[in-house]
């Protein structure tokens, strides 16, 4: 019955819900970022961050400290918990917390085909690799030479084989096709995500599609502006959008024959939820975008705790400490390059 | 839950109402379809101490059924939640506590009832009207008392899991929700007040 989770959530999932809202207690507040942004040097960044949760794992870095190893040791606290979560999770949270991660798995794959692409060393390409997107046999995506390789290889035996389509495994790598197989990719993954969600019903399914709607908005949009001007037909756009949002299917219809960013905007600025943001933009200024639709995911994502007994906690804590880590990057760079000030400029606060 | 058919809440139902159904029809004389005034001669005739048995274990039963329920949801919350926070388990020991006081109400309830259960003579096999008065007081006192437990001990498990959380966020907020707590276990009083006052005056020995 809907609404009834309260009576039989804490059965199988109790335990780890309250886990992660210790975790979310965890999160930097705005003292901290205060205390960081006053840092002058790597060091003090690294004695401030001793104190928060991150101080077992940067306590035993040496000097000289750089960006990528804060950065790094940061995104391994948050790769140590979800393990610790995803081990103890009972089957239909532990298919959650996998869902959550086949973004990542995504980008991975992208990220290594590009660099053999321009010949890059395997081992420095597998360094960068997100952990939460790691599996088995991702090291030979390095061999393949077109598509149907990659696919018949690698592909077919990780939790993305559904997602590749017969007329995407016919075309050859390269730049354009890449960029056009991570979409397609994504695009097929929130489609699967979101059905997983309705499924399962309940409180899950209104939170998280409140959250993956905001998500397929985003990259709705982030696809029309990144191709204007590029050779990529309006067709093929279209067929990159999620089928699913606040923008399917009309929104969809109005961006896809975009062309520059006032009539993105006017797009955008039919769907309320999404006028706010637009309104905080200036005319013509598209660098702050990117800044501004962070700003909504986080205030999406901490409204989501604000009721219990459902999956969404997870997702919305992984965004939430991937944007904290995203903050802590902008941080170092800038005390790094003695550049501060703009430091307050990067930081989306999450309280 | 899959579909709307294959929930499991069906596996019970559908055969309990077919089977009762059949009997039903299939029972008594073959003039009518159902023969009602059979059915209710045989409704009658069930003895007054199988209703009041089983008033009395259903108030136990039941309770501790809520009882249960609320320590479950309560305890896996507060178990995870004070891994990180561990100042919050011996305040918030209390929700359990509430819960547990719902079992208790169950059983002084099943213990008075179960005094007033008295073996009486019978005149020519049959029972008087005050044994049967007395047989279906006891079956809707625990019924009362049992399913009121039920959903108490539901409502303070659920707020207890919510005051565990929150405490170990922000630990001014532990004293309000426990009033909420309080009121929740109310219900649970409400019952068993109802449940003595409806027995409190039967017994089988009585007359009338």
């Amino acid at each position: 019955m809907w609404g009834w989770e309260q009576l039989y959530f804490n059965i199988k999932d109790g335990f780890l819900e309250a886990i992660v809202r210790g975790h979310r207690g965890g999160l930097l507040t705005v003292p901290d970022y205060n205390n960081l942004t006053q840092c002058e040097a790597l060091d003090d960044i690294k004695l401030n961050l001793t104190a928060t949760d991150y101080g077992a794992y940067l306590a035993n870095e040496a000097s000289p400290l750089y960006t990528s190893t804060i950065v790094d040791k940061c995104t391994q606290k948050l790769v140590d918990d979800w393990n610790n979560m995803r081990c103890q999770a009972d089957e239909t949270l532990a298919k959650f917390l996998d869902f959550c991660t086949y973004g990542h798995m995504i980008d991975n794959v992208v990220l290594i085909v590009t660099g053999t692409l321009h010949e890059r060393d395997v081992q420095e390409l597998l360094d960068k690799c997100h952990p939460l997107g790691m599996f088995d046999s991702i090291a030979t995506l390095a061999v393949a030479a077109n598509m149907r390789e990659l696919y018949r290889l690698v592909l077919v035996d990780t939790p993305l084989a559904p997602y590749f389509s017969e007329n995407l495994t016919h075309e050859d790598l390269d730049e354009m096709n890449i960029e056009i197989m991570r979409n397609t990719l994504y695009k097929a993954y929130l489609d699967d995500f979101a059905a997983f969600c309705g499924k399962l019903g309940g409180t899950t399914a209104e939170v998280m599609s409140d959250l993956l709607a905001f998500e397929a908005d985003r990259r709705a949009l982030n696809i029309t502006l990144n191709s204007i001007g590029t050779e990529l037909t309006r067709d093929d756009r279209k067929k990159l959008y999620s089928n699913f949002g606040l923008l399917y299917p009309h929104g969809h219809n109005e961006l896809s024959i975009a062309e520059d960013f006032d009539q993105i905007r006017a797009a955008m600025e039919k769907v309320p939820a999404y006028a706010n943001v637009f309104n905080k933009l200036g005319y013509g200024e598209a660098q702050m975008l990117d800044k501004l639709l962070y700003e909504e995911e986080v205030k999406r994502c901490c409204a989501c705790f604000e009721q219990q007994f459902h999956y969404g906690v997870f997702y919305a804590y992984m965004k939430l400490r991937e944007q904290e880590i995203r903050n802590i990057m902008w941080v170092s760079e800038c005390v790094a390059q003695d550049q501060k000030a703009r430091i307050n400029d990067g930081i989306v606060f999450l309280f | 839950m899959e579909g709307t058919l294959l929930h499991p809440g069906f596996f019970l139902l559908a055969p309990l109402a077919i089977a009762s159904f059949c009997f039903m029809v299939g029972v008594g004389s073959s003039d009518r379809f159902i023969d009602w005034p059979y059915l209710w001669l045989l409704f009658r005739n069930i003895s007054p101490y199988f209703w009041a048995v089983m008033g009395v274990a259903l108030c136990v039963g039941t309770s501790i059924l809520g009882a249960a329920w609320g320590i479950f949801v309560t305890g896996s919350s507060l178990v995870g939640a004070a891994i990180r926070v561990p100042r919050i388990t011996s305040k918030n020991l209390i929700s359990i506590i509430f819960c547990e006081a719902v079992a208790i109400y169950g059983v002084i309830v099943a213990i008075i009832l179960q005094t007033k259960l008295e073996n009486v003579t019978r005149e020519q096999g049959l029972f008087t009207k005050g044994n049967m008065a007395a047989g279906y007081a006891i079956f809707g006192a625990g019924l009362t008392c049992g399913f009121s437990n039920l959903v108490c001990g539901m409502c303070v498990g659920i707020v207890g899991s919510s005051c565990a959380l929150s405490d170990a966020q922000n630990s001014t907020l532990f004293v309000k929700i426990l009033v909420v707590e309080i009121f929740g276990s109310a219900l649970g009083l409400f019952g068993v007040i109802v449940g003595i006052i409806m027995a409190g005056s039967q017994g089988f020995a009585r007359v009338a």
